[in-house]
């Protein structure tokens, strides 16, 4: 129930849905309106909540997608074959919809430019949308802390924001794409899931102390975290983010 | 005049709806969520603590631990990302068996854990029969993205204050926010009266 807004409360508000943009045939943006919007830090997450005409609801959790400084809110959405919400959002949902929320959520796989770098951010399949976040308040803000992205897909169809993360390369920033299912001809990126050489090649050495963020599904966070600690990282320096299907 | 999502119907849980706390949803899978990597301690590195305003601090060796009185309890979980786990199968030893004969003060309990994560309850939620160190999971030894070696295991609240890779609990007489409890997560954390967020 929307309310007014109490300090240190979290309250339900609407959002109006302003744009849908295509990102692969699985994922989409939701661009939204949020007028009690209270502001959020880079890496943070909202809470969905769907409604049915009989009063039964759904909630999920979704990183935001675009940075603090911009105008307006974004949540990138992956279609879940077997999903309740994503299907709705990524399917059903039209411009001229409301949207309910709250948030932002979660106060540490954040970055700001205080916590300094240099930066390795790690994702796996939509586990790119926080870093996304990350690296497009880098930019709004003008840092000069380096940042090196490694963004594992299974196919070059399934990167998300390529055109956009392609633009951010340069000035500071280097971004590599992995492709663990794929082989396209005349590929010049990584082939492959990450493993402890493919680390080695593209991150900061441990006595450079990278502050590391990792996102993706299980599988993939867990592999690249335990390495960079095999590598001989600061457990400590490296936050982790972990979504999606997984085993027992 | 309440919102309704145009053209949302949902899904409805194939199960008693009285088991899933508000907000919730039926997976059963095992998701695995924690904010950094996941540690490895040797067991025979690996000790168990009760400390803090005690008359008698305690320890546990792995090998010790293992010889105290064990329960095997079915219990259903909630995760604050949502995801609700039923009936699921956990054994471990009691906070009662590890607390017995301990003379405190303390209202409050910070389990802390390998890995530098922590978090906070009120001792009163960890005695009486509500409380466990787990260390199997389905009649096997808990994996270590779990939570394994051992971990808390506090089904009332939600699963974060379960803290994995627990290595002990230090008893404290006043109240200390652990790790996301800090992060904007609530104090308390109950799934029933759906305490996500601090001020929930």
């Amino acid at each position: 129930m929307a309310g007014t807004a109490l300090p240190g409360r979290l309250t339900w508000q609407l959002a109006d849905v302003v744009e849908l943009a295509e990102e692969t045939p699985r994922v989409r943006t939701l661009i939204l309106r949020a007028p009690a919007w209270s502001g959020h830090l880079a890496g943070q997450h909202v809470d969905v909540r769907l409604t049915a005409e009989d009063g039964y609801q759904a909630e999920r959790s979704y990183s935001v997608a675009s940075a603090p400084e911009d105008e307006l809110l974004a949540l990138t959405v992956e279609r879940l074959a077997d999903g309740e919400v994503s299907p709705y959002l990524a399917d059903e949902l039209r411009p001229g919809d409301q949207l309910e929320l709250r948030g932002p959520i979660d106060g540490y796989f954040v970055w700001q430019e205080p916590l300094g770098g240099p930066l390795l951010l790690l994702a796996g399949g939509s586990g790119i949308v926080p870093l996304r976040a990350i690296l497009r308040h880098r930019a709004a803000t003008g840092s000069s802390v380096p940042a090196r992205l490694l963004y594992s897909v299974r196919s070059e169809e399934e990167i998300i924001y390529r055109s956009e993360l392609d633009a951010l390369a340069g000035d500071g920033v280097e971004v590599r794409y992995t492709l663990t299912r794929a082989r396209p001809e005349g590929w010049r990126g990584h082939l492959g899931r990450i493993d402890d050489a493919l680390l080695q090649q593209i991150s900061w050495a441990p006595a450079e102390r990278p502050l590391v963020y990792v996102c993706g599904p299980n599988g993939f966070v867990e592999q690249a975290a335990s390495g960079l600690v095999r590598l001989g990282h600061d457990p400590l320096r490296v936050r982790t983010e972990r979504f999606g299907p997984t085993g027992t | 005049m309440s919102f309704i999502s145009r053209g949302f119907r949902g899904r409805r849980p194939e199960v008693d709806q009285a088991r899933l706390p508000p907000g919730q949803y039926l997976t059963r899978d095992f998701p695995v969520l924690s904010a950094g990597p996941t540690p490895h301690t040797p067991l025979d590195q690996w000790s168990f603590a009760v400390r803090g305003a005690v008359d008698q601090p305690r320890s546990w060796r792995w090998s010790e631990f293992g010889a105290l009185p064990n329960e095997t309890v079915t219990v259903d979980i909630h995760c604050v990302t949502k995801w609700s786990k039923l009936d699921t199968s956990w054994t471990g030893v009691s906070i009662d068996t590890l607390l017995e004969g301990v003379q405190t003060e303390a209202a409050y309990v910070t389990a802390f854990c390998d890995g530098g994560y922590a978090t906070n309850l009120p001792l009163a939620d960890l005695t009486g029969g509500q409380a466990w160190i787990a260390f199997g999971f389905d009649g096997a030894p808990l994996e270590a993205e779990h939570g394994g070696p051992a971990r808390l295991l506090v089904p009332h609240l939600y699963f974060w204050k379960s803290a994995k890779w627990v290595r002990g609990l230090e008893l404290t007489v006043a109240n200390e926010p652990g790790f996301w409890e800090r992060y904007g997560y609530h104090d308390y954390g109950d799934p029933w009266r759906e305490q996500r967020y601090q001020g929930d």
